[in-house]
C-alpha cells in the first residue's frame, strides 16, 4: 500500500511535520454523498414505516412500535416515498461510483477486511471496550476498522438489494425467494438498516475520540502528523 | 496506487517531497473546495426547489420502473392453502361508503381509441374465457394479502373493443369518483383482470362490485374499483386519485 506522504516545513519556524494523503477525491466525494442520502433514505424509511409498522398480518394488525413523526422525514407517506424513490438513486449512484473506484484504482486494498487481518481484531477490540494496551499503528485503518468498514460496504449492498425486492417483489421475485419472501425481504431490510445506524453510531464516536486532524482528512484528504509511518 | 491531487505532484520531485506550510494550506483548500457539488444537495432543502425536484426524483423512479416491468413476467401464483381467510381481506374505510351503484342499470362505458366505443353489459364481459387467480395484493402502506381473483384478461377485452394497440394508457373512472390509469404494458399483462369474483362468489359491494381491476403487477391504488368507465388513450390527462397527490403514477410491483 503506498500511501504517499508530504513533509511541511513552517517557513518561520523551522518546525517540520508529516503528512499522508488518505482519502482520494472520489472516495470523500462519495463518503458525504452517502452521508446526506443515508441519512434521508433512513427518515424517510422510518415514515414509511408509519404507514404500517407491523411484520405481521393486517388484519388484525398490532403495531410494534408507535414510531415519533419527529424522528421521521417527508411528513407523510407520500412525501417519504418522493424522499425515499428520490434519494435511493443517489444512495446506489454513490455506492456503484465508490466500489468501481475502490475496484479499478486498488485503493480497496486500504479498507478490505482480508483473512490476514483476523489475528489484529481481538487486540483492537481489547483496546477500545477493555482497557487494553494500544495495538501499534501500521496503516491508516487498524483490522478492527476494516472490519467495521467492510461491514458498512457489505450491509450497504444488502440494504439495496432487499430495498428492490420490497418497492419490486414481482420483478425481483427471485431476489425475494432468496430472503424468504416478501415478508421476511421487507424485515431485512429494516433490520439492515438499523445496523447501519448502529454503524454510523460507532463511527461517530470514534471521530470524535480521534481528533480533529482525522476529521479533516475526510475533507482535505490529507492528514497531519498521522499516528503510522508511511516509509 | 493512491492518485495524488496533480497539483502537488507536479512539485513533489523539486520539492523531494517537502512543502511550505502555507502551500499546504492552499493545497488543502483546494481539495476542500473539490466537495462543493455535495452542497448542492442543499436545493432540496429550499422549499421552493424541493417540490419539483423530488417530482422529477419520483418521475425517474417511475421511468426506472417502466424498464423494469417485464411484460411476460407473471407474478407468483399461490396455493388455495396460502389464501387470506376472505373475512381478513382489508378493505378500506371509505369502501364502507355505499357508492350506490344500480346494478340493473350498470353498464360499462367505452371511449377513446376504440373500434367499438359504447356501454358493455356485465354478461358481455362474463362471456369472455374466465380466469382465476391466487395472487398477491400489496398495498402502498406496506402490508400485503394474498387474494382468489376472477375475472377476464384485460387484454381479451382490449381485443373485443377494438383498442389501437398503438395507444398507451387505459383510465378508468369509478362509482364512488376514484379514477386510475395503467400503462398499455401493463393492461396487456396476461394477470391484469377485469374482476368481478373474489374467493369464487361476486365482487361484494366493500370489494368493487360489479367490478373491479385485479392487476398482481401493481400496487393497490391502481385496482381501482366499481369501475364505470373505461377510455383508451395516448395522452395522460390525470393519472390517478391518489397520483395527484403525489403517489408514484407507475408505481409498477
Amino acid at each position: 500500500m503506498s500511501t504517499q506522504a508530504i513533509v511541511i516545513e513552517n517557513a518561520k519556524t523551522g518546525e517540520r511535520n508529516e503528512a499522508v494523503y488518505e482519502h482520494p477525491f472520489i472516495v470523500r466525494l462519495c463518503h458525504w454523498l452517502n452521508a446526506v442520502s443515508l441519512f434521508v433514505m433512513a427518515g424517510s424509511g422510518l415514515q414509511i414505516f408509519r404507514a404500517f409498522p407491523s411484520f405481521g398480518a393486517k388484519v388484525p394488525q398490532e403495531n410494534l412500535v408507535n414510531w415519533p413523526k419527529l424522528l421521521a422525514l417527508g411528513g407523510w407517506l407520500g412525501g417519504a416515498l418522493q424522499w425515499h424513490l428520490t434519494f435511493m438513486w443517489i444512495y446506489i449512484g454513490t455506492g456503484l461510483v465508490y466500489l468501481g473506484y475502490q475496484i479499478f484504482s486498488g485503493h480497496y486494498k486500504q479498507v478490505l477486511f482480508v483473512p490476514r487481518d483476523v489475528p489484529g481484531v481481538w487486540p483492537m477490540v481489547r483496546h477500545y471496550f477493555l482497557f487494553g494496551p494500544k495495538p501499534p499503528v501500521k496503516e491508516a485503518y487498524n483490522s478492527l476498522q476494516k472490519q467495521a468498514y467492510t461491514s458498512a460496504i457489505v450491509l450497504g449492498v444488502l440494504s439495496v438489494a432487499t430495498g428492490f425486492v420490497v418497492w419490486k417483489p414481482v420483478q425481483f421475485s427471485w431476489l425475494g425467494w432468496m430472503m424468504g419472501g416478501f415478508h421476511r425481504a421487507r424485515l431485512w431490510h429494516f433490520l439492515v438498516m438499523w445496523a447501519i445506524v448502529a454503524f454510523v453510531f460507532g463511527h461517530l464516536v470514534m471521530v470524535a475520540l480521534h481528533g480533529w486532524s482525522n476529521f479533516v482528512s475526510m475533507l482535505t484528504g490529507w492528514k497531519k502528523d498521522p499516528e503510522y509511518s508511511v516509509k | 496506487m493512491i492518485q495524488c491531487p496533480t497539483f502537488w505532484n507536479e512539485q513533489a520531485g523539486q520539492l523531494n517531497n517537502l512543502v511550505d506550510n502555507r502551500k499546504f494550506k492552499s493545497i488543502k483548500r483546494r481539495e476542500l473546495l473539490k466537495l462543493t457539488p455535495v452542497v448542492a444537495l442543499g436545493a432540496f432543502a429550499i422549499p421552493k426547489l424541493q417540490e419539483p425536484l423530488l417530482k422529477a426524483g419520483l418521475g425517474f423512479s417511475d421511468w426506472a420502473s417502466a424498464q423494469l416491468f417485464g411484460s411476460r413476467h407473471l407474478a407468483t401464483t399461490f396455493a388455495d392453502s396460502d389464501l387470506t381467510p376472505f373475512n381478513k381481506f382489508p378493505i378500506n374505510d371509505y369502501d364502507v361508503d355505499d357508492p350506490g351503484v344500480d346494478f340493473d342499470k350498470w353498464t360499462l362505458t367505452i371511449t377513446g381509441a376504440v373500434q367499438k366505443p359504447g356501454d358493455y353489459t356485465l354478461a358481455q364481459i362474463q362471456a369472455l374465457p374466465k380466469v382465476r387467480q391466487n395472487t398477491r395484493h400489496v398495498c402502498v402502506e406496506g402490508w400485503d394479502v394474498i387474494g382468489r381473483f376472477g375475472g377476464v384478461r384485460l387484454s381479451d377485452f382490449l381485443k373485443t373493443i377494438g383498442a389501437d394497440p398503438a395507444a398507451r394508457f387505459i383510465t378508468v373512472e369509478c362509482a364512488d369518483d376514484y379514477y386510475e390509469s395503467i400503462d398499455m404494458a401493463t393492461a396487456l399483462h396476461p394477470q391484469t383482470l377485469l374482476c368481478y369474483e373474489m374467493y369464487d362468489q361476486p365482487l361484494t359491494r366493500e370489494h368493487g362490485a360489479p367490478l373491479r381491476l385485479n392487476i398482481p403487477t401493481k400496487i393497490g391504488y391502481k385496482q381501482a374499483k366499481y369501475i364505470t368507465d373505461l377510455k383508451v388513450t395516448h395522452a395522460l390527462e390525470k393519472a390517478g386519485y391518489w397520483e395527484d397527490q403525489g403517489y408514484s403514477k407507475f408505481y409498477g410491483l
